[in-house]
């Protein structure tokens, strides 16, 4: 009787994750199609409790409590430009929940004398494994993009080699506590590899490709809760791992699409760690022309359409608030303002589209690359806030370039180019941008946020 | 039973791949914080691992997976509902006047 209603609470709880997921594909109908996915979290929760192998209450009640007061303070307090390390440091506790509850399945079989199945030790280890890389893997991420590790590439030669041997010492391991699970040292010497070699996996990867690797790491830790599912015979796990991991991989499709770089060449950890090419041009020779903030602001005024293309140098310096004043401006005077965000602007997928969402930035103004890449033609200013390889015709032009070949914003179509930057050092590819050299381009030098404020204040002028 | 786990499996991948490839970009965001509030479900292992009372070793290693487990689900889901409260369309806009031009810090 009381397995009949475990089971029904699963049943309802995965019926509502799908349901929830799939209210993500429309933003009126998300919250409260999220909300009732919470709730079916919670009848999963009250159904276990009842589980009849649960017998002493008191850790568990002591688990909930300090899960809740670690979270709340994640969920509610921070902010948005913290986005993407929060996500990573997210994943590193689902990963390493579902690596504790394998290698507690595995301790509780062995000591109490039965050895695994095959098919059981094969998902347990393979879940292990992949838990395991992932916790090491997260961690590195979330700590390069809270700035406490370098942001750069950490490489050195050989370096794909030595990480394929290592992956293969640690699948040779796997395979061999599938074969004899007895043998504890292959198994506990396994995990910790796997961890090391997550941290090898990330290390060598700079700051801009961290959206590939976020959307990577959420499906591997979604295909190790699968797999924990496989192991314990819990379906809910199975279902929640496969939502999960489907979802990490089709971003992370997404993503290196988005950056031109095939799928392959993403998972062998190849990306972002080869030398910095110089590309075939440099700059010498070549002027940019700066402008000053009372001209910039005479051309924004009197456009008819301004094209904003938003980068990771906007949410560095906090300037959303700030765009959307400027925004409401410039419709104010009759002009119209859209929104382009490239698909790996920022750290993470859509991270810029939340950022000025929070700015209440109203979201039919954001478009995607492919809806807005034609209206460059017709725009009067492109603002470039932050941005740089996203808007850099060096990928449409120079085959030597490193980004040769990634789709990117048709900012040169426009009338005019605007570029907030700080100074004119190079973006993370370290390449020259050919945009800020264009004889219609100007550079407005000076942090996001400032340049933004004193053009605020010079438009209500004009 | 291995082969019916199979099947859901295959089913949910299918039916994982057919709803998110229809969330839009906009929306990449909370779908990850989304997934990873779900993917808090795991906290059922967790709590039977916890609560078995099988040997220490088990307890202990389950009570650090309920603590991960329960701070991803009550995180995760209230971080999602806080990014989703923000995307508001410009018809919605129209009705309150629009806020203050004071200079947000």
């Amino acid at each position: 009787m009381r397995d009949y209603f475990i089971q029904g609470s699963y049943i309802i709880a995965s019926v509502l994750f799908i349901l929830g997921l799939r209210s993500l594909t429309r933003p009126d109908k998300a919250r409260s199609g999220m909300q009732l996915a919470a709730v079916g979290m919670l009848f999963a929760i009250a159904g276990t409790l009842f589980n009849h192998t649960i017998i002493d209450y008191r850790w568990i009640t002591g688990g909930l409590i300090l899960g809740i007061v670690i979270g709340y303070p994640m969920g509610m307090w921070v902010p948005m430009t913290a986005m993407p390390q929060r996500i990573a440091l997210s994943l590193t506790f689902s990963a390493l929940a579902a690596t504790l509850v394998g290698v507690a399945e595995y301790y509780t079989d062995i000591t109490s004398g039965t050895v695994p199945s095959h098919f059981k030790m094969g998902a347990l280890g393979f879940e292990i494994m992949l838990g395991a890389i992932t916790v090491g893997g997260t961690l590195v991420a979330a700590g390069k993009l809270q700035e406490w590790l370098t942001s750069k590439p950490v490489t050195y030669k050989g370096q794909n080699l030595v990480n394929g041997l290592f992956f293969l010492g640690i699948i040779g391991l796997l395979v061999y506590t599938i074969i004899d699970p007895s043998q504890q040292w292959a198994f506990y010497t396994m995990i910790a590899g796997s961890f090391l070699f997550g941290i090898m996996l990330v290390i060598p990867i700079g700051g801009a490709d961290m959206p590939v690797v976020v959307a990577l790491l959420n499906s591997y830790s979604g295909l190790a809760s699968c797999a924990t599912g496989f192991a314990i015979g819990n379906v809910i796990l199975i279902i929640s791992g496969a939502l999960d991991g489907a979802s990490g991989f089709i971003l992370s499709l997404l993503m290196s699409k988005a950056m031109n770089r095939s799928f392959t060449n993403v998972l062998f950890g190849a990306f972002g760690g080869e030398t910095v090419a110089a590309s075939g041009k440099s700059s010498a020779g070549l002027t940019v022309r700066s402008i000053s903030v009372e001209d910039a602001a005479i051309q924004l005024a009197y456009a008819q359409l301004v094209i904003v293309i938003p980068g990771y140098g906007m949410a560095v310096a906090q300037a959303q608030h700030v765009v959307r004043e400027l925004s409401e401006l410039i419709e104010k005077r009759g002009g119209e303002v859209k929104f382009a965000v490239h698909p790996v602007a920022g750290r993470m997928p859509g991270h810029m589209n939340v950022l000025l969402a929070e700015a209440n930035v109203p979201y039919d103004k954001l478009y995607d690359m492919d809806e807005i890449n034609s209206e460059f033609d017709r725009a009067d200013v492109a603002l470039v806030i932050g941005a740089n390889d996203v808007v850099n015709p060096a990928a449409r032009n120079d085959k030597s370039s490193p980004i040769y070949g990634m789709p990117i914003l048709d900012a040169d179509h426009a009338k005019s180019v605007i570029v907030l930057k700080r100074g004119m050092a190079a973006g993370f590819a370290g390449i020259e941008n050919e945009l800020f050299y264009d004889r219609r381009t100007s550079m407005l030098f000076g942090d996001a946020k400032t340049s933004l404020t004193a053009l605020v204040g010079e438009i209500k002028n004009v | 039973m291995a082969i019916l786990e199979l099947y859901v499996f295959v089913l949910a991948a299918f039916v994982g791949y057919m709803v998110i490839s229809r969330v839009p970009p906009l929306l990449h965001t909370p779908l990850m914080a989304a997934t990873n509030a779900i993917s808090g479900i795991s906290l059922v292992g967790s709590l039977i691992a916890a609560g078995a009372a099988n040997n220490r070793v088990a307890t202990m290693l389950g009570f650090v997976a309920v603590v991960c487990a329960t701070s991803n689900i009550v995180g995760g889901f209230l971080i999602t509902d806080r990014m989703l409260k923000m995307f508001k369309s410009g018809n919605a806009k129209k009705g309150s006047a629009a806020p203050a031009e004071s200079a947000k810090t």
